[in-house]
């Protein structure tokens, strides 16, 4: 057990406390003891000094949206696979969906997720809860005892509410206990078994389409009934342009809504499935050109909140066939960070905005420890170092699964050292402390 | 045709993979192999000893049939396997069949797939050529191949005509592949249905759409019928058999706005009296059995030409 890391010189950025500059951060017993000017604090005779000039001190890492697979699927992930893949992304912390087998719609499956996960001792994961017992969409789930054994929110992601009383009255009893209700937008009539989106690609694919209307239908819906229920509501995986404009103009109304993003949708369009690459295909479904420059003027003017990885695992077996047949979804924890630096490289992001959306505003909105470097708060820290070039291949992933369509992809930015509750979760090989 | 030119592709998954060179040289080659058909032993040696299975996810009488009589009449042994139904659902079951299948080495295997992409999913997973039969609401080429030959028959030249499609447009691999084709062939397409069969962007292809039949088929010269799944009424594309007969179907009076010497062609089978009058299916003015026996002189062609005949 280590007592005392002492970072050194790093680009300490920190939104929540207005710092952004070189400083030496340092940790004792679990927890930030000191942000100060570098060299102002006196050699430690034990611990663990890193010189990180040139790397990011940032707030641990959370992903608001994974798939951790168990219970149930352990052959494509496993709470500690998936937490210790987190690491290696810098995550400190992720928020994990319900649609395992069983649902995790009972306090039994939650204290099991998270009594897998400190077992495993490689992030701190946040069960979300189903909205409908069974996730079958007919009869609301204990939020009660969810919330009690730990829950931070609850949704049927993978599938809508269809049912618009069912998602009204999940509204209304959240508020009760305290928990985010979390919406999969999606018009299951219009998107019926739709593989990509619709539009020209898919007719030439002979692919039956998924129209954009399908998610925006569903975000109207969910926004009014927020405004109504006078709830707030956090839309996931927003994919398209009209549910970015239907979202700011809801929050100018006053609405409570927060919602994110994933990297894969601002970083890839439709085109990436074009010769039925079934590692490309996702629901919701890549868009156009139009949609990811919304996205990407969504990500700065704070209609979105949060970028989420949506990491979902998949074995070879349930992407290797006929595209319509495959398993929708990919991996993102170890990808999400050089995805995002790209944006940053590119002046679509400032540094500031990246840890707002990666850390700040996904803490915030589930409620949890983390997304600030004050003093005195746990250690979850991520260090990135923005110029690290590699070449993502799926010897590197950490996941259990490869389901990556960025395979190949030369890489800029990576994590190299993080650091959850003053513990190192993850250290990148090789001498990365210059 | 440049002499130096050879047909080299290993697969035929679809038109949009083929150059107007090759379709030409597919199409010369049916030509000369059409006589085998017509002569009184119907065979020729060429191909003997080689194998070809014809993989037939979906039952497709007609098409597995004219693959099989064109192997036949070349010599080449066939076997047919079919697998419809449950053990379908499973994908690895494709992959895992084919690969079966490639370990008997075969020259050839034809794919007709209920799923769009089957056909280059086996081509990118077994190490034989592969030639697509049908996939999904993705490509059927040798059916565009044949139409193509059809016409080229009837009308001598592609280059320049007008080729009206009218039925399905959204679920037809056929009416896929007849787009690409005419329109490399320098012939304009232009294709009509309600408005629910007309897929987004299908002017990709290389297509004009009409709102209207009579204005689709307003100096065309060929009329094509796609068939009417009567099952795509589960889904509200259309809301009766009747009410398309009435606004789509393929009657005298459609026939009547075209050239005075039109050709009416329909990939079969037809319903009769629903996208098509059944007088003009065998009227003077159908070429719909030419396609037929076109088919197997093209399935021959791409046979030979795959397994690298010149
Ligand atoms: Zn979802």
């Amino acid at each position: 057990m280590v007592g005392r890391i002492h970072l050194k010189n790093g680009r300490v950025i920190d939104p929540a406390n207005g710092i952004d500059q070189i400083l030496d951060v340092l940790i004792e017993d679990g927890k930030i003891s000191a942000v100060v000017q570098p060299d102002t604090l006196p050699e430690q005779p034990d611990g663990i000094v890193y010189d990180l000039q040139g790397k990011w001190v940032v707030p641990g890492l959370i992903d608001m949206h994974v798939h951790l697979r168990e219970p149930g699927q352990e052959y494509k992930e496993t709470i500690a696979t998936g937490t210790r893949a987190a690491a290696a992304g810098g995550f400190t912390a992720v928020a994990c969906m319900p649609n395992t087998k069983p649902v995790n719609d009972n306090q039994t499956v939650t204290v099991f997720i998270i009594a897998k996960a400190a077992e495993a001792g490689f992030a701190r994961v946040y069960p979300v809860g189903a909205i409908s017992s069974g996730s079958t969409g007919e009869h609301l789930a204990e939020f009660g005892e969810l919330r009690q054994a730990g829950a931070v929110g609850v949704t049927d992601d993978g599938l809508p509410v269809g049912n618009s009383q069912l998602m009204r009255r999940a509204l209304e009893y959240a508020g009760d206990h305290d928990l985010l209700v979390i919406s999969h937008a999606e018009e299951l009539s219009l998107s019926q078994s739709g593989a990509m989106n619709d539009g020209p690609l898919a007719t030439r694919l002979g692919l039956r389409g998924i129209p954009h209307v399908a998610e925006e239908i569903m975000v109207y819906r969910d926004l009014a009934l927020a405004e109504f229920t006078g709830r707030p509501i956090h839309i996931a995986h927003v994919s398209t342009r009209e549910s970015l404009a239907l979202i700011r103009r809801a929050k100018k109304k006053g609405v409570a809504v927060t919602a994110e993003t994933a990297p894969h949708y601002f970083t890839l369009t439709e085109k990436a499935v074009d010769g039925y690459n079934t590692l490309a295909k996702m629901n919701p479904p890549l868009r156009t050109e139009a949609d990811v420059a919304a996205i990407l003027e969504a990500l700065r003017d704070g209609t979105l909140d949060a970028i989420a990885t949506d990491h979902a695992p998949h074995g070879e077996l349930d992407k290797d066939m006929e595209f319509d047949l495959a398993a929708n979804g990919i991996i993102g924890l170890e990808t999400a960070v050089p995805l995002t630096l790209r944006l940053v490289r590119e002046n679509r992001l400032d540094a500031r905005r990246m840890v707002e959306l990666l850390s700040v505003n996904p803490a915030r909105i589930l409620g949890v420890v983390g997304g600030t470097l004050s003093v005195g708060v746990p250690a979850d820290i991520a260090v990135i170092d923005p110029e690290k070039k590699f070449v993502f291949t799926a010897e590197s992933i950490l996941s259990k699964s490869r389901n990556s369509p960025f395979l190949g992809w030369e890489m800029q930015g990576k994590a190299v050292l993080t650091i959850m509750d003053g513990k190192i979760t993850w250290r990148q090989e090789g001498d990365f402390s210059s | 045709m440049d002499p130096e030119y050879r047909f080299s592709h290993k697969h035929v998954l679809g038109l949009a993979d083929l150059s107007s060179e090759d379709i030409q040289a597919v199409l010369q080659t049916a030509e000369s192999f059409k006589e085998i058909s017509a002569r009184s032993i119907k065979k020729v040696p060429t191909l003997r000893g080689k194998t070809i299975i014809n993989f037939f996810f979906e039952p497709s009488t007609r098409t597995r049939l004219s693959f099989e009589v064109a192997a036949k009449r070349m010599s080449a042994d066939t076997f047919n396997i079919s697998n419809s139904g449950s053990s379908t659902v499973k994908g690895e079951t494709l992959i895992d069949t084919a690969r079966n299948l490639a370990a008997m080495n075969p020259d050839c295997i034809i794919l007709r797939h209920p799923r769009s992409g089957a056909a280059r999913l086996l081509a990118d997973h077994v190490d034989v050529s592969v030639i697509n039969a049908g996939d999904g609401t993705h490509e059927h080429p040798s059916q565009g191949l044949l139409d193509l030959m059809t016409v080229r028959q009837a009308k001598g030249e592609i280059a320049g005509l007008k080729i009206a499609i009218i039925g399905d447009i959204a679920h037809s691999r056929v009416a896929h592949s007849n787009i690409i084709g005419f329109s490399k062939m320098g012939a304009s397409v232009t294709v009509c249905g309600p408005a629910t069969l007309i897929p987004p962007g299908i002017e990709a292809l290389g297509a004009q759409v009409s709102r209207s039949v009579m204005e689709a088929v307003d100096g065309a010269d060929v009329i094509m019928a796609l068939r009417i799944q009567k099952e795509r009424q589960q889904d509200p594309l259309f809301p009766s058999l009747r009410e398309y007969a009435k606004f789509f179907g393929v009657s005298q009076k459609v026939v009547d706005a075209a050239k005075p010497e039109v050709i009416i062609m329909h990939p079969g089978p037809i319903n009769r009296g629903v996208e098509l009058d059944p007088k003009l299916a065998d009227g003077r003015r159908s070429v719909i059995l030419e396609q037929v026996t076109n088919g197997v002189a093209v399935r021959m062609a791409l046979i030979y030409l795959i397994m690298g005949g010149d």
